[in-house]
């Protein structure tokens, strides 16, 4: 996907909410568009599915400038999950998740079918087909939000603050879930939040924006560690070095396998978590996968990751 | 002077008079109301009129409709069109504004079509409030159709006026307690369609 020299002007608005984005996504990546509100970062999302018509420029997906694209199949196409959810409160969960198939008209049984599979898959119960939205808790209900946005297995997901109305506990299982989902689908997702922590725990990139311009564009660790801008460091709270260890895998910075260790660590886990045994008191971790020992973790190497 | 056959002849005209208003009104309730719930401009104009069509008593419209239309069927039944057109217009507006924003910009987003989204999300989400109007309005005209009989349309005010007329309470308590049942009786019918066709309210 690739956006460019983008601009959104809303009538009766002194300053575009988007002003000359240009932007290229890599294929099957999650990209985060992280901003305080009023940034202009939904708008840029919702040129993606033409929800909102750029005054300037151009957005390619998939190679093709979408403004040439029908726009029923482009949307059709596109999958999309808001905040407030928006699922149709006479209509079934399975007949939610089921309405862009049915548009598409596939054949009732590849529908049925498909629902099966997808509520598996946002691991809400078979039984849960029948009932309306209105019976279901504001997590249960985005999940089938999701589900119905990917029911057609599109090839772009737009994410526009989708957990930004449900509690914090609810979120961080949201989040896990649209992990293991990306994973699964390798869909091009673009997903907006003003939640950092959010942003730096889901991405794969981040798109940094603020009055409506790009401000920088990098992996999670890059604008941690090479800020461009004192918004980008001051946003990302850059000097906070604890968040950063939170990027980082014991496998990335770990030492050859010593012999004398006191406690284990995965391989997967990240240095963060290893702080948690050095301070208290561990001096040597064995870095373990899958119960193998591939290496070793003091606090040195927790130090080093951080200078470099 | 009165008969089961007699009856029979004024609660047909009754149910005739109170029938083609409440199915007329209903087309141009239903329609007025989604223009104006749909179109912004125009809807301020088409609920104020029918704001004002409330507020007119029933027997001076009735009366207004003579000189336009003359004595009978015709005027008492345009009165009560204009008196049924207000409940379900206003019901059907409502209705349409009820509509969760959020849901139409889901739908608009996976790419339902303008036609798809009046038919599958907000006609459904509209039906039970736009339902309800038509329930009040059917009991209103059953009401106000017995005011037909002061034009010479018929109706079950026949037995009012003549009760009056005579001076004889029986003849117009037939009257009273007719339209009192047709009223009760449609308001039960409607109910149990309302139940039928899975509207909730």
């Amino acid at each position: 996907m690739r956006f460019e020299r983008v601009s959104v002007r809303y009538p009766n608005a002194e300053a575009s909410a988007v002003e000359d984005v240009s932007l290229e996504l890599s294929a099957g990546a999650f990209t985060v568009i992280l901003g305080p509100s009023g940034c202009g970062k939904s708008t840029l999302l919702r040129t993606v599915n033409r929800m909102v018509v750029p005054a300037a420029g151009r957005v390619y997906v998939d190679g093709t400038d979408n403004a040439q694209i029908n726009i029923n199949t482009l949307r059709r196409s596109t999958g999309y999950v808001i905040q407030a959810v928006g699922l149709f409160a006479h209509m079934s969960v399975a007949d939610n998740i089921a309405i862009v198939p049915g548009l598409l008209q596939w054949d009732s049984k590849r529908i049925e079918q498909r629902v099966d599979e997808l509520l598996d898959l946002v691991r809400l119960p078979a039984t849960y087909r029948n009932r309306l939205p209105r019976e279901l808790s504001g997590g249960e209900q985005q999940r089938v939000g999701v589900a119905r946005a990917i029911a057609a297995r599109p090839r772009v997901l737009l994410m526009d603050e989708p957990f930004g109305a449900v509690d914090a506990i609810v979120r961080k299982s949201l989040q896990e879930e649209s992990k293991r989902i990306a994973q699964l689908l390798k869909t091009t997702i673009l997903f907006v939040t003003h939640d950092v922590d959010e942003a730096l725990g889901l991405a794969d990139r981040i798109v940094v924006m603020a009055a409506g311009k790009v401000v920088q564009y990098g992996t999670p660790l890059e604008l941690l560690t090479n800020p461009t801008t004192p918004f980008v460091e001051d946003l990302l709270d850059t000097h906070d070095v604890v968040r950063r260890l939170g990027l980082l895998r014991a496998q990335d910075v770990m030492q050859p396998p010593r012999p004398e260790t006191e406690g284990a660590i995965d391989a997967q886990a990240t240095l963060r978590d290893s702080l948690n045994q050095f301070l208290q008191g561990a001096g040597t971790l064995a870095v373990e996968r899958d119960g193998r020992r591939i290496g070793t973790l003091d606090f040195g190497d927790v130090q080093a990751a951080i200078r470099r | 002077m009165i008969d089961a056959a007699d009856f029979a002849a004024h609660l047909q005209r009754h149910v005739e008079l109170a029938g083609s208003a409440l199915a007329i009104a209903t087309l141009l309730g239903l329609a007025f109301g989604s223009l104006s719930s749909h179109a912004h401009a125009a809807r301020g104009p088409i609920v104020t009129l029918a704001g004002i069509g409330r507020v007119i008593p029933s027997l001076a419209l009735i009366t207004l409709m003579i000189p336009v239309f003359g004595l009978g069927f015709r005027s008492a039944c345009v009165a009560l069109t204009l008196l049924a057109i207000p409940p379900i217009l206003i019901n059907t507006d409502l209705g349409f504004r009820s509509v969760d924003p959020a849901a139409s910009d889901a739908a608009r987003g996976m790419g339902m079509t303008a036609t798809q989204m009046f038919w599958r999300i907000e006609w459904p989400a509209a039906l039970p409030i736009t339902f309800a109007g038509v329930q009040t309005a059917a009991i209103e005209v059953i009401a106000s159709a017995t005011l037909a009989a002061f034009i010479g349309a018929g109706g079950l005010g026949e037995y009012i006026t003549r009760g009056l007329d005579a001076n004889i309470t029986s003849i117009l308590f037939i009257g009273a307690v007719g339209v009192a049942a047709l009223a009760l009786l449609t308001n039960l019918a409607l109910g149990t369609l309302r139940r039928l066709i899975g509207v909730r309210t």
